[in-house]
Parts: C-alpha cells; sequence; structure tokens
C-alpha cells in the first residue's frame, strides 16, 4: 500500500543548527516588501502620473533622472530589493508544484542564474550610463548636454 | 424511536441543503487573497525581467531606447500598463495586509475584513491613476 505524506510533510527535514534560511527568506519578503512599496509607487508616480505621464518617457527623460545620484540609487535599490523578491517567490511556486528532482533543479537554476545576470546588467547600466553619448542626435539628448 | 413520543409521527425535516461540490475546498476570503498574491506576482515578475532589459537599451544607443520605449507608448500597450499597475498596486496592499496578519493578532482575527479594505485601497488607487493614465496615453 502506498502511504500519502500528511499535506504539511516537508519535502526534507529542517536543519536542526545553523542559519536558518528559509526563515530569513520569510522575513526578507516582508521587509523588502515594504520597502518596494515606497520605491514602486515613488517610481510609477513619477514615471506615469506627473507631466504627459507615459509619453514623456524618451532617452532624454532617463538621462535627465540619472543625472542626479538620487534617482540612480533609488533605481538600483529598487532594481535589488524587487527582483530577488520576485525571484524567492517564484521559487516558492517551484517549491509548491514541482517535486524534488532534475526539473526542480533546472527551474532553480534557471531563476537564480537569470537574477544574477539581469542585477549585474541592471546595475552596470545604472552607474555606466552615458547621458551625453558622443555622435548621437542633438535633438534625442538631454538638455543640459553640450551637443543638445 | 426515542426522538418521538409515541403517537406523534412528524415528517421528516427537510434535509439539509446540498452544497455543490462536495469535499472540494472553496475558500473564502483567504484564498481568493492567496490566489490573488500568486497571480499579480507572477505577472509582475515577468514583466520586471523584460523592464531591465529594455531599460538597459538606453546604455546601447538613444534611438534603441526610444524605439522600444515608443511601444509603451500606443494605446494596446496603454491598457495593458493599467493592468501591471492594477497587478501591482493589488500585491502591494494585499503584502502589506498580510505583514499586518502575521505580526498583530487582531489583524489575523480580522483578515476578511481586511481583504475587502484592500480591494476598497484598490478601487481608490485605480479611480486616481487610471483616468489620469488614460488621458496622457489617448491624447496624443
Amino acid at each position: 500500500m502506498t502511504v500519502i505524506d500528511s499535506p504539511r510533510t516537508p519535502a526534507r527535514p529542517a536543519r536542526r543548527s545553523g542559519v536558518n534560511l528559509e526563515k530569513w527568506g520569510w522575513v526578507y519578503m516582508r521587509a523588502s516588501g515594504v520597502l518596494l512599496v515606497v520605491l514602486i509607487f515613488g517610481h510609477l508616480f513619477v514615471n506615469l502620473m506627473v507631466g504627459e505621464g507615459v509619453h514623456a518617457i524618451d532617452f532624454g527623460f532617463v538621462g535627465g533622472k540619472w543625472a542626479d545620484p538620487f534617482w540612480q540609487w533609488w533605481d538600483v535599490l529598487m532594481l535589488w530589493l524587487a527582483l530577488i523578491h520576485g525571484t524567492n517567490g517564484m521559487r516558492t511556486l517551484v517549491n509548491d508544484y514541482t517535486n524534488p528532482g532534475m526539473v526542480q533543479k533546472v527551474l532553480k537554476g534557471a531563476l537564480l542564474v537569470s537574477a544574477v545576470v539581469l542585477l549585474v546588467l541592471g546595475t552596470l547600466v545604472v552607474f555606466t550610463f552615458e547621458p551625453c553619448p558622443a555622435g548621437a542626435p542633438a535633438d534625442l539628448l538631454p538638455s543640459f548636454c553640450p551637443a543638445a | 424511536m426515542p426522538e418521538n413520543p409515541a403517537g406523534t409521527l412528524t415528517a421528516p425535516e427537510k434535509p439539509a441543503k446540498q452544497k455543490p461540490g462536495g469535499t472540494l475546498y472553496r475558500g473564502r476570503e483567504g484564498m481568493w487573497s492567496w490566489v490573488l498574491h500568486r497571480i499579480t506576482g507572477v505577472a509582475i515578475y515577468f514583466f520586471l525581467l523584460v523592464h531591465i532589459l529594455d531599460t538597459s537599451l538606453v546604455r546601447v544607443s538613444p534611438e534603441a531606447y526610444n524605439a522600444v520605449i515608443g511601444t509603451y507608448q500606443t494605446p494596446i500597450m496603454g491598457l495593458g500598463e493599467v493592468a501591471l499597475v492594477g497587478a501591482i498596486v493589488f500585491h502591494a496592499f494585499n503584502g502589506l495586509r498580510i505583514i499586518l496578519v502575521d505580526f498583530w493578532s487582531w489583524a489575523t482575527r480580522n483578515q476578511k475584513v481586511l481583504f475587502y479594505v484592500v480591494i476598497a485601497l484598490w478601487v481608490l488607487t485605480m479611480l486616481a491613476f487610471v483616468p489620469r493614465h488614460l488621458i496622457n496615453v489617448f491624447s496624443h
């Protein structure tokens, strides 16, 4: 006879000593969630509600924002908090809807790799951004560029 | 029949109305808030992947970035942005509800009420956002 585990039986027993990573993941979701409400509501308000909203967004708009370290750090903080929050949430879904095994390992590996690649890419983009690239059409540049 | 004293036959009581679905779990506010939190979370996650990549085009050239961001300014994407903001606002307010339910015993007892508070705050926020956004989208 097949014995079916009770619904809340963990796939493997919890670690008995050391850092409880699942607990800190649980704490992270709540702490980052509160910060993200502020960061993302601010992001949406400035980019979609002020002035012409979505129609004002272009290269010059981004250049104008990232000329200010305040918005650089706002966006980088939002990037790290949101992508790790989202990746950990997706990990919860993988745990819920797949069984331990190769498929689950591949899915979690894909989540980890895409998060690391996008965190590195996004951080480099924000901090190496060149608002006045040489040779670009003057009418596409922010107004503070010498060529504009 | 000890329930029926001798000589008093009564019609059997109407059987309790059978609910459809038998043993299928049909949750209420708690389950639906959980379902919506998952669906909106997954949707926001996949948008975030795309949004990091499209924003990264500012590092390629002004023309490349403007070409892609221009597709966000079409009427169809304008409606998509309403759906996106709706998902984000629900996930945000329901996430705060989850934190309250976790840490505050009053909120644990009143999680159903708090679900309707989340819905009300969502409606108010969307009333502030949607008209303004649609005017921006459709007035160009």
